[in-house]
């Protein structure tokens, strides 16, 4: 990210366009150039012994999408509102995979420029997906990296 | 790689194959002139397109073969000799391709060898009448004009085969290539490597790895048509939805157009999947030459029958099915079918047939490879399955010919005595099986003794569309590919089949056998917060399923109905769990997980511990089996670390009520079937019990029965029975590893006396004044050579063990005192027979008395084992009998 700004013909009128999503009282944002889609959970199926961040898969419009909890892959709590999540539908290296959050806010333009480096105390399973945060009035907003939150490891051998 | 190379290479491998078969029915019907012609013009375009792309090599071997045929055009009489010829130029012209393919240039080299030799039996064939002066000089110019003059003339009979450039197109690729291609030919190749290396260097990978080129005759991109099958797949998928949405509005304004869109959807699925189909007799086309060329090399008559030639299956299937075949083919002829000689003793006809057809039956494609000749050969695949250790003698007893049969899939077998060239190097069918398992495929074998065999191969239509049944467990649902499942059995509480224990492994008793079960919910770790309790644990669906030659039954909690499903690969972040090979989207828009039976397979593999069963009788048997093991039987006694007994010498498992034991003039004694059993303890550690039950191994012989006290039976375990570190400590023979444990094995010579101090001297006294004589005993059965020595030597033999009879003549050579010597009759290498000669032949061991073991019995083979040399003659299990036997035979020898 840190070359891409430099890259860039005018790093500091750069604007990226976030979505942006709550999980518990945090917000969070990605890329829009990521995003595919944002849908309702419906219909997830288990998929036993597989890693615990992934909830399972489910059929979107004729695609099997792997469904990552992104709750659990941020080491954050269960819900327990009952409410039904939703996803964020992204594509990587060909193969669909749905990120499920609480609930979809808004779309922010965010400036690269204002974005600030992960503070050194932020918690290890955040910061490892984290690609910065941006101060936003009254809350903070954590830019997750889309290629970071999907690489799980490839636990287990094949 | 250069288009009008890869073209011209597909095109011509493919008239090669026809040339083959065509020239092998030429062969039978020389004066079939169409067959003839249609062999000439195939070469001819050959020639015609090598000289046309500039592959001097090419062009001049074809040319050579086409002189030739031009004589028998003419007229010249047809010979095996020529035939064969022609026939391994066309394999010269073939390895030529295939280099060709690889480097896109064709390879340095000289064919005078083969030119030669056409054009020797060109020139030396009769001219054909009128005048000779013409044919005798077999110049090219020559040869080519008289070529060229038919050409003009050449009808077609039938339709272009794929693969075949009409005439017509030829002459007008000759007239719109530009000037310099044919001036310069050697341009072409040259320009087809500059191109190739323009290309990414990827591109050459692709090449190699993308099957051969040249085997494709699609000639629509492969990987067009995949995609093409991909969308079609997602299109059935979407439409299968829709239908599940309409059904549920009754009324609905979409009901008609949609019933429209799916029929459209059916026809379009079928057409693409036809596209894809292709007749198996692409996959025969090379059969009838490989016939030909075994018929000649093994002095055989072979005809090759095809049936159902027209037959389609799916193009992937084709690709994996050709080794298969052929290499079945090729044992036919070698293995199956009699020499004519044999034959004609048999009163068969002399020449053998081998039949091969296909036809379709529900979803699959059976294909069978029969041949008239003279069966498998059950003795020999038994003698084998036991000297390989596949099964023992008294699992073998058991089955029927068929499923000894079935041993020639066990990787490794090959019983043919000697390798030929065609066969006999032990990978043979096991690799036929693998190939078929891979597609999901079974294969069967047939066979009757001097009537011939016949291999069914039944295999699945296609591999995009698997038909599955779909289960539930825990509360999920999953798909089990059908072509694994045998049949569903339910199992109840109070019904006959009932879910049954064997510490903590479920079984089921189907049909007197006993099935390993596997929970799928516990398989897929689902059941972690639930506690099975105890009527759940003996009720449930049982899919019972085979992969290769394994059995089991997998428990799910309900079976639902059978549904079509197309395979989508699964994320690369669950590929690694094997228990799944796909998953999909069922008609209700829900994705399903497919139960991978390979992987569940290898799981209970790990997780299965041996079974025992009792049956009536009280005595323990085994199941399964494993490559050269002994059955031993693992028990505790005294310290924690388990020992063991070959489970051969024991008699028994008893448990009997501690309160029976009683003690009498110091000894512990228990009262057994009527008579009293002496108790002995393995080591003074073990205590024995005085309430309870007491776990005891009986050991019996000549009518006498001892106890061994033990504090635990553990389990009956398959394993190699290598002791590793011998033991100083009386009653152990040594530490084995079984089962990953270090283990004592325990040896039954040293308790047998204690229990009868006379166990040993009754016969000594029998045997005579000389407490230990020296007995060679040649078993190539691990497994007997285990069970017997330790009879053998609690008789009071010094026992030499050895594997072979060569191994048995060294020991002899060597200058040991051998007293006495018991061998086994079927042993690979030398037989027991002929090391009775061997051993009499010799002047200084002819008088040796030799003891024969043998399975059969037979008064044949008891006059014959006389004849040869043995002194007596023995069943293998007769332990009485070989005793007796052995009493006689060294007793004589004292007397003499």
């Amino acid at each position: 990210m840190e070359t891409k700004m430099v890259n860039d013909n005018n790093p500091s009128d750069t604007l990226i366009e976030y979505v942006t999503v709550m999980l518990g009282e945090q917000l969070f944002g990605l890329p829009i150039s990521r995003v595919q889609d944002v849908f309702m959970l419906e219909r997830l199926t288990r998929v036993p012994l597989s890693q615990p961040e992934i909830a399972g898969v489910l059929n979107l419009r004729g695609r099997i999408v792997t469904a990552i909890d992104m709750r659990r892959r941020l080491g954050l709590p269960k819900r327990d509102d009952g409410k039904k999540p939703m996803a964020i539908g992204i594509e990587s290296k060909g193969e669909s995979y749905g990120l499920l959050i609480d609930t979809v806010g808004e779309v922010l333009k965010l400036s690269d420029s204002t974005r600030e480096p992960n503070p050194v105390n932020l918690d290890g399973r955040l910061a490892r997906v984290s690609a910065g945060v941006h101060r936003l009035d009254g809350q903070l907003l954590v830019v997750l990296d889309v290629d970071r939150v999907l690489d799980m490891g490839e636990a287990i051998a094949a | 790689m250069d288009d009008l190379l890869r073209e011209f290479l597909t095109e011509t491998n493919e008239s090669l194959d026809v040339v083959d078969v065509e020239l092998v029915r030429f062969e039978q019907d020389p004066n079939n002139a169409k067959i003839l012609d249609n062999i000439f013009r195939l070469v001819h375009t050959i020639k015609g397109t090598c000289g046309f792309l500039g592959l001097p090599r090419l062009e001049a071997l074809a040319h050579a073969a086409e002189t030739l045929m031009g004589k028998f055009r003419d007229g010249t009489a047809v010979t095996g000799e020529a035939v064969t010829l022609i026939l391994s130029t066309i394999d010269r012209i073939k390895a030529i391709l295939d280099e060709l393919e690889q480097n896109q240039e064709e390879p340095a080299g000289e064919d005078r060898d083969l030119i030669d030799e056409l054009e020797r039996l060109a020139l030396a064939a009769p001219a054909p009448a009128a005048d000779p002066v013409i044919a005798a000089p077999p110049t090219a110019p020559a040869a080519a004009e008289e070529t060229s003059g038919s050409l003009t003339y050449q009808v077609l009979e039938r339709p272009l085969r794929p693969g075949e450039v009409s005439l017509d197109d030829l002459e007008r690729a000759f007239r719109e290539t530009p000037g310099p291609k044919f001036t310069a030919p050697a341009e072409a190749p040259s320009a087809a490597k500059a191109a190739a290396a323009a290309a990414a260097a990827g591109e050459r990978d692709d090449d190699k790895t993308d099957a051969k080129v040249a085997n494709q005759s699609i000639r629509v991109n492969v990987e067009t048509l995949e995609h093409l099958m991909t969308m079609v797949s997602e299109l059935v998928l979407t439409r299968n939805q829709l239908l599940e949405i309409v059904r549920r509005h009754e009324d609905s304004e979409f009901k008609v157009p949609l019933q429209r869109l799916s029929n459209v959807t059916a026809e379009l699925q079928e057409g693409v999947m036809k596209t894809r189909m292709q007749p198996i007799g692409n996959a025969w086309q090379k059969l009838p030459r490989i016939v030909r060329d075994l018929a000649t090399e093994l002095n055989k008559q072979i005809e090759l029958e095809m049936h159902g030639a027209d037959t389609e299956l799916d193009r992937q299937v084709l690709d994996l099915i050709k080794d298969p075949l052929t290499h079945m083919v090729r044992n036919s002829a070698d293995h199956g079918l009699e020499t004519p000689a044999e034959r004609r003793a048999l009163g068969k006809p002399e020449k053998g047939t081998i039949r091969l057809s296909a036809y379709h039956e529900g979803g699959h494609i059976i294909i069978e490879i029969a041949d008239d000749g003279r069966g498998l050969n059950t003795e020999k695949i038994k003698a084998k399955a036991l000297s390989s250790g596949l099964v023992n003698e008294a699992q073998l007893e058991k089955l029927n010919e068929q499923q000894i049969h079935k041993f020639i899939f066990a990787p490794g077998f090959s019983t043919a005595s000697k390798v030929t060239s065609v066969s006999g190097r032990g990978v043979g069918m096991d690799v036929v099986r693998n190939n078929i398992d891979q597609i999901g495929g079974t294969v069967d074998v047939k066979s009757v003794a001097c009537a011939g065999s016949s291999f069914i191969i039944k295999i699945p239509l296609t591999l995009a569309i698997v038909s599955t049944l779909i289960v539930e467990a825990g509360g999920d649902r999953f798909a089990i590919p059908q072509l694994s499942v045998i049949e569903l059995v339910r199992a109840q509480t109070n019904s006959e089949h009932r879910i049954e224990r064997i510490k903590d492994t479920p079984v089921l008793r189907l049909r007197n056998k006993l099935l390993p079960l596997i929970r799928l919910k516990s398989l897929l770790k689902m059941d972690e917060n639930e506690i099975v309790s105890g009527d759940d644990a003996e009720n449930g669906f049982i899919v019972v399923t085979q992969v290769g030659n394994q059995t089991f039954g997998i428990v799910v909690d309900g079976v639902f109905h059978t549904e079509e499903i197309v395979v989508k690969p699964m994320s690369t972040k669950l590929r690694h769990i094997s228990m799944f090979s796909g998953n999909t989207i069922l008609g209700d828009g829900s994705v399903i997980m497919i139960i991978d039976p390979n992987g569940i397979a290898r799981a209970l593999g790990t997780t299965a511990t041996a079974q025992a069963q009792s049956e009536e009788n009280g005595a323990v048997q085994h199941h399964g089996g494993a490559d050269n093991t002994t059955s031993l039987l693992v028990f505790r006694a005294g310290s924690p670390e388990p020992k063991a007994v070959p489970l051969s010498l024991v008699t028994r498992l008893e448990e009997i009520d501690a309160t029976k034991i009683e003690a009498s003039n110091g000894r512990r004694l228990v009262q057994y079937r009527g008579q009293l059993m002496p108790l002995v303890r393995v080591n003074d550690e073990v205590q024995i019990r005085t309430e309870g039950t007491q776990p005891l191994l009986v050991f019996s012989d000549d009518g006498r029965s001892m106890g061994l006290v033990v504090d635990e039976i553990v389990d009956i375990v398959e394993d190699n029975l290598n002791i590793e570190v011998s033991s100083e400590t009386p009653g152990v023979l040594g530490s084995a590893v079984v089962k990953g444990h270090a283990t004592e094995i325990i040896d039954m010579g040293y308790f047998l006396p204690i229990a009868f101090e006379d166990w040993l001297r009754r016969k000594d006294k029998a045997v005579g004044s000389h407490v230990s004589r020296s007995l060679l005993f040649v078993d190539d059965s691990a497994f007997f050579r285990n069970m017997l020595t330790p009879v053998l030597k609690a008789a009071g033999y010094q026992v030499t063990t050895v594997p072979g009879a060569a191994d048995a003549l060294e020991v002899l050579k060597s200058g040991r005192r051998i007293d006495v010597v018991v061998t086994d009759i079927d042993m690979p290498g030398m037989n027991g027979f002929d090391f009775a000669q061997a051993v009499q032949a010799d002047p200084a061991t002819k008088d040796l008395p030799i003891i024969a073991l043998s399975a059969l019995t037979s008064p044949d083979a008891i006059e014959r084992g006389r004849a040869v040399g043995f002194h007596d003659f023995v069943a293998k299990f007769d332990r009485p009998g070989l005793i007796a036997a052995l009493k006689e035979q060294t007793a004589l020898g004292e007397a003499a």
